[in-house]
């Protein structure tokens, strides 16, 4: 793999560009070192990726299909839709791809015991998943206004075994959770693996959990190789913390004809005090062991996040999107609630695939583009995970609505 | 010699420990929590810590969370926090203060014009609980060159190899967190931290101050027989949250602090 201006590393301290790094109290860094070690030494073990690759397959059901939305793409009018269907995935959403990998990580290093910080409860759902599966304690650490919003996952949860901790602590959301997860593992220093779930935390979360999720972009490339030929014109994805959008930009960010969109959630709008869009709406700043663009106020206390999706509600982002973001490399932009949720009816009716709200962001992108762009233009949108998890959600708001009118 | 210097080395003299005091500045309100920190070094604190609120204290157990808590919900900031430095220093001129908290509300006013105001307010030191030295260039080199004493938190997990880096660019003290945790956990027996101020001995002449879950007058006891500095911060805190106004919220603190302070007077005579 060739290091070029936009896949830089990130360096031995952590940082692309100025953000990432390690900004970690003392107790933790001896843990976050020795983590950066062992992942180094894992991904140059074939052993390792052996392993690795037999659990996608056999476990996950990789590879995933790359489809043609044949019936959005006559609807939008315009661009060739392609939809890689990470909701497919055993539990649902893409989180499980960076699970696996973290878990035989774990299992490596000797650790006898799973963290995990969970917003909209697919990656708890994946942590519970593989701790099952590889017969780890875990501890998953929710939100309570989460686990008030999300309660067929904390089921799930539960039934795979998981013991959930509600986090009341500010507004009950993500990064509370991620605080008191951070909180568990400065208290159990020897035996605990903090199983991060998104491109975020100290180093070497971020580039460990990208290269976890970059097989969605591997497969991207080869499918649609194999069908048409040749490289995607435009990618979209939406971006919470980012590792959905990671996983399938990555691949391409060498590829100068591949227009890459990141979406964030723009909630009730980024011009508004309600929204989750850190890139569009935020400053830098540093919060869970890395630098990057931060919702906070003039003073540099942090502000609370808003989407509809509460895997998108965090004040946060990656720190390589932030590089992505200040090089230019990926355009960001925002999406509504309202945006969203007009998506996912639009997907529901079309395509008969019912999606997350997260990636319903992404569709309202690709909806929105799609119209403008020549029929040979070909569009892939990670459809990052399933919208079963959101049926009270979407029953309460359209309940809101029919009210209004 | 700088404030903290001059302090431990008096103390020294005297042959006795400091009794280090931390409290949430803003709690429970500007004007209370000022009159806490005046009233701090007449009940025997002989260093203060003063916490810069964050909003998400990681580091922290509930009772500094909830201070931090009603403190930016009275409207404490970053400049209020210095703005209370300056009042202290009117009629204090010997006393060290400590600021303790998160880097982004640092970050955020601007490092450099927050080194000269910290500086001109009469700050001695800083505790940056999420400034590892690996970012050292961000602040510690730019406050130690203004004058202002970077002090680095040592851990249980601090092992031998890493303690080098860790006290390299230290200045002022060392502090060792004596438990693996977060502020306000259990605490951490007498063999374990006589033998980590060993260790620490090896490597640094700085004063060492130990802290975590020292509460009363009698652990404070116990720590000052083996370490140049005894840290108390949740045991104070908690007074406040426990106080029915702010009155209370003043009185009580200060009396646990002239009690600790007796504890740590007395524990070498």
């Amino acid at each position: 793999m060739t290091q070029t201006q936009y896949r830089p590393g990130p360096d031995a301290n952590g940082l692309f560009g100025s953000f990432g790094g390690r900004y970690v109290a003392e107790t933790l860094m001896p843990l976050v070192l020795d983590l950066a070690r062992e992942y180094e030494a894992a991904k140059a073990d074939p052993k390792f990726l052996e392993e690795l690759a037999y659990f996608q397959r056999d476990y996950i059901g990789r590879p995933n299909p790359l489809y043609f939305a044949e019936r959005l793409t006559e609807h939008c009018g315009g661009a060739k839709i392609f939809f890689k269907r990470e909701e497919l995935n055993h539990t649902g959403a893409h989180k499980v791809n960076n699970c696996i990998g973290q878990v035989l990580l774990a299992k490596r290093m000797g650790k006898k015991r799973l963290i995990a910080e969970t917003g909209a409860g697919m990656h708890g759902v994946a942590t519970a998943t593989v701790a099952a599966r590889f017969g780890l304690p875990c501890v998953i650490y929710m939100g309570a206004t989460d686990i008030e919003r999300q309660q067929a996952n904390v089921f799930r949860m539960k039934l795979l075994g998981a013991e959930i901790v509600p986090v009341t602590a500010g507004t009950g959301t993500l990064k509370d959770a991620m605080n008191e997860a951070l909180r568990d593992w400065v208290t159990n220093v020897d035996d605990t693996f903090y199983l991060i779930g998104t491109v975020a935390g100290p180093h070497p979360y971020p580039a460990m959990v990208r290269d976890f999720q970059s097989i969605i972009g591997k497969e991207t490339r080869a499918q649609l190789h194999e069908k048409e030929g040749r490289l995607p014109d435009s990618l979209i994805a939406c971006v919470g913390g980012g590792s959905n959008a990671m996983g399938l930009f990555h691949e391409f960010l060498e590829e100068p004809s591949v227009k890459i969109i990141g979406v964030e959630a723009g909630g009730h709008g980024v011009h508004t005090d309600k929204h989750a869009a850190s890139l569009n709406g935020g400053v830098p700043g540093v919060l869970h062991g890395n630098r990057t663009y931060l919702l906070q106020d003039d003073d540099g206390q942090i502000t609370d996040a808003h989407s509809i999706s509460a895997g998108l509600d965090y004040p946060g982002i990656g720190p390589e999107h932030a590089y992505l973001h200040e090089v230019k490399r990926v355009e960001y932009v925002s999406i509504t609630d309202d945006e969203a949720l007009d998506a996912f009816h639009t997907s529901c009716r079309l395509e008969g695939i019912i999606p997350a709200l997260e990636s319903s962001h992404a569709l309202a992108e690709a909806i929105k583009r799609a119209p403008t762009l020549p029929k040979d233009h070909l569009m892939v949108i990670c459809l990052s995970g399933r919208g079963d998890k959101d049926m009270q959600t979407v029953m309460n708001h359209m309940a809101a609505q029919e009210k209004q009118a | 010699m700088s404030r903290l210097e001059q302090r431990f080395a008096d103390l020294k003299a005297e042959g006795r420990s400091a009794l280090v005091t931390f409290v949430t500045a803003g709690d429970p309100g500007y004007d209370a929590s000022l009159k806490i920190l005046k009233g701090l070094p007449a009940a025997g604190a002989d260093v203060i810590e003063l916490g810069m609120p964050f909003t998400d204290p990681m580091a922290d157990g509930v009772a500094i969370q909830l201070a931090t808590l009603r403190a930016l919900e009275a409207g404490q900031t970053l400049a209020k926090t210095l703005q209370m430095v300056r009042e202290f220093r009117v009629d204090n001129q010997n006393t060290p203060i400590v600021l303790m908290g998160y880097y982004n509300p640092i970050h955020r006013f601007g490092v450099e014009q927050f080194v000269a105001e910290a500086r001109e307010a009469g700050v001695d030191g800083l505790i940056i609980v999420d400034l590892p030295p690996e970012h050292d260039a961000e602040l510690a080199t730019p406050a130690q060159a203004a004058g202002i004493d970077f002090i680095r938190l040592t851990t249980p997990t601090t092992d031998d190899a890493r303690l080098p880096r860790v006290l390299e660019r230290s200045s002022g003290f060392v502090y060792y967190v004596s438990v693996a945790g977060v502020t306000g956990a259990g605490s951490a027996t007498t063999e374990h931290v006589t033998e980590a101020i060993a260790r620490l001995r090896r490597h640094t002449d700085l004063p060492i101050s130990v802290g975590f879950g020292i509460r009363t007058p009698e652990q404070a006891a116990a720590i000052a027989r083996l370490a140049d500095g005894v840290v108390v911060g949740s045991a104070l805190v908690d007074k406040i949250a426990q106080a029915k106004g702010a009155e209370q919220a003043v009185t009580d603190v200060l009396s646990l602090c002239s009690a600790l302070a007796e504890g740590v007077r007395a524990a070498r005579n």
